[in-house]
């Protein structure tokens, strides 16, 4: 151990007083292990009214270091001794005047109210926060159906191409994926359909089973659910970042509306897109229950289709494509709502695509919820 | 290693990306206790070359050599140690936005010292005060300072462990000519009490001037000339005269002289 790689204090009673010897290299580095030592360091010990710091045996110092010199010499004042100090040079006075420069009180941590206070306070915050988002929303919902009453009186408004290019990616692009979920889960409904219906000899009616779940429930929530997590966050992001470069602010500069240019052509779109969507999810799910009731069961296609034809009629169908449309506005409208909500920082548009996945996707559920109240009270 | 060995000696260094060559065959000097400034016209690769040297960018060739160490043949272990031994100033401060300013300063102690925890508050604060921010930023979060304090405060994050060298990456960019005057002053005056060597990235005429003791010029993918302010002023390259005797520098000379 050399005098570079160790720092080390030595406090004894000498003639000229109380002594404290610094040796070494006083650096953050190796100063660790001399904190402790240095706040015992006890005045009562000193017999005189005089204390030397001893620097001659120094071989390195930098700021942390001198601030604990300064520290120990402020501390030994205090306590009513003449400090001086012994071997300064004028590098160790630089340092020193720079850890002089510090005053004590300063306040580093946060103030940490009580549990209870910050459970309240969590709690309060989230109410208040929940409320303003369904009132922002809320108000959303109207300036939209304001601009798309707009847009339906003068059609000339539409931006056609945009509305086009959201097609296809919100709606032709997501068919692969939209097509293997529905077949798999299509399949696996069938298959644990089967299982339980052959136990008391009723396995004929898994092809109601399938073809009635999926196309009045599984087949449009689905749908809905894979183009929440797909479309609505891609719409948050494009329109926050777009926020977030003040791009929206330079389109309202030029006399562009956002709403027109940004929001009703991505609402538009999804409506149109998400009823094509689900009317293949529901083909594509009945094709994988008719693969694995003719694997399990021997039950021919042909014969699928005649089972199909008497136990579904249009409406089973019909009430699950006309849920579509109204998930699709409200995907879209949350989607874009969230990326109108973006300020300023890359942060913001992580929080708010976060977001508008978890609402629409909520949404989406809470309505098909609504629906299946509102139909069974129908009667259809 | 000796006191005249340069401090960082960059040799035969090459950054492609792509087809698109950024650096081609660049030597580059710093010398122990200078500040070096680094000019250049925007694209010329000076961010670059602030990142090869500190091992962000690995270069397509070529050595660095820092404190006589060469970067990219170094082992995980000891390149933690080399890297406690500069600190970095990124453009706009490069805080951490979950911490506070102070805990901010004090990541390096409690991730690389275990310094005790009254220790550390009382190292932090020193700091924020080194780099003159006023004693209520301790407990404020990045978000909530002005440009210019989020760069002291990136300041005295990159002076925690007293590093040799200090790496600064356009630190007067985006501030107002009177905020920037004091972070050149701040530079300067630290950099004099603590020896620190200085890395400084700049557009700014006013902080060559007023701060840098050499100016290395970065054109034609190389450092085509390193020298003083007077060099520079000498010089004929078409790029360094219209950049050193244009209009905006008569004035920047101006006020540095006068």
């Amino acid at each position: 151990m050399s005098a570079t790689t160790t720092a080390t204090l030595e406090t004894e009673e000498a003639e000229v007083g109380f002594l404290v010897r610094a040796k070494g290299a006083w650096t953050v580095r190796l100063v660790r292990d001399l904190d402790g030592p240095l706040r015992e360091i006890s005045p009562k010990r000193a017999r005189g009214r005089d204390a030397v710091i001893d620097l001659t045996g120094l071989t390195r110092l930098d700021t942390a270091g001198a601030w604990l010199l300064h520290r120990t010499s402020e501390q030994l004042r205090v306590a009513g001794l003449r400090v001086s100090y012994r071997g300064e040079t004028a590098e160790i006075r630089t340092l020193l005047d720079v850890a002089e420069g510090y005053r004590f009180g300063f306040n580093l941590r946060l103030p940490r109210p009580p549990a209870y206070i910050q459970l309240a306070d969590r709690v309060g915050a989230t109410l208040i926060s929940v409320a303003n988002e369904v009132r922002g929303l809320l108000g959303f919902f109207g300036l939209l159906l304001e601009v798309l009453w707009r847009t339906i009186k003068h059609p000339s408004r539409l931006r056609v191409v945009p509305l086009v290019h959201h097609m296809e990616r919100a709606g032709l692009d997501a068919l692969p994926i939209v097509c293997l979920m529905t077949f798999l889960i299509g399949g696996v409904l069938a298959q644990q359909g089967a299982v339980q219906l052959q136990k008391f000899g009723a396995e004929v009616f898994t092809v109601n089973m399938v073809a009635i779940t999926f196309l009045r429930e599984i087949g449009i929530l689905l749908t809905a659910i894979i183009v929440a997590g797909r479309s609505g966050s891609a719409f948050t992001a494009e329109i926050g970042s777009m926020k977030m470069r003040e791009e929206v602010d330079a389109m309202r500069t030029l006399g562009l509306d956002p709403m027109d240019m940004l929001v009703v052509p991505r609402v538009l779109a999804l409506v149109i897109m998400l009823p094509l969507l689900t009317f293949v999810a529901d083909i594509m799910g009945l094709v994988g229950g008719a693969l694995m009731v003719w694997q399990m069961l021997d039950t021919s296609p042909g014969v699928f289709i005649v089972r199909l034809s008497e136990a579904a009629d249009f409406w089973t169908f019909g009430v699950g494509i006309l849920k579509a449309p109204l998930m699709a506005l409200v995907i879209a409208m949350i989607g874009c709502y969230a990326g109108m909500r973006v300020t300023g920082s890359a942060e913001s548009v992580g929080v708010q695509t976060t977001r508008s996945v978890v609402q629409s996707i909520f949404m989406v559920i809470v309505l098909d919820a609504l629906f299946a109240v509102f139909f069974t009270a129908i009667g259809i | 290693m000796t006191d005249d060995d340069p401090i960082i000696r960059v040799r035969g260094l090459r950054n492609q990306f792509g087809s698109q060559v950024v650096h081609d065959n660049l030597d580059l000097d710093v010398r122990r206790g200078e500040v070096l400034g680094i000019v250049g016209g925007s694209g010329t690769g000076k961010s670059v070359l602030l990142r090869s040297i500190v091992g962000l960018q690995r270069p397509t060739a070529g050595t660095v050599t820092v404190l006589g160490r060469t970067i990219s043949e170094m082992e995980e272990e000891e390149r933690k140690r080399l890297e406690q031994q500069w600190g970095i100033l990124f453009q706009d401060g490069a805080l951490f936005s979950a911490l506070t300013v102070a805990e901010n300063v004090q990541v390096p102690y409690r991730e690389h010292l275990g310094l005790p925890l009254d220790l550390m508050d009382e190292l932090a604060a020193l700091k924020i005060t080194m780099v003159g921010l006023p004693s209520d930023a301790c407990t404020k979060y990045p978000s909530e300072l002005s440009g210019g304090m989020r760069k002291r405060a990136g300041l005295a994050r990159a002076l925690a462990l007293d590093p040799d060298i200090l790496f600064l990456d356009e630190p007067t960019a985006g501030l107002d000519p009177i905020g920037a005057a004091a972070f050149d002053t701040l530079i300067r005056d630290l950099q004099r009490t603590l020896g620190l060597t200085v890395f400084l990235v700049t557009h700014d005429l006013d902080t060559l001037h007023a701060t840098c003791d050499r100016i290395a010029v970065l054109a034609d993918k190389r450092v085509t000339l390193q020298g003083t302010m007077d060099d520079m002023l000498r010089s004929d390259h078409p790029w360094i005269k219209e950049y050193f005797t244009g209009p905006r520098a008569r004035a920047a000379q101006a006020s540095a002289t006068g």
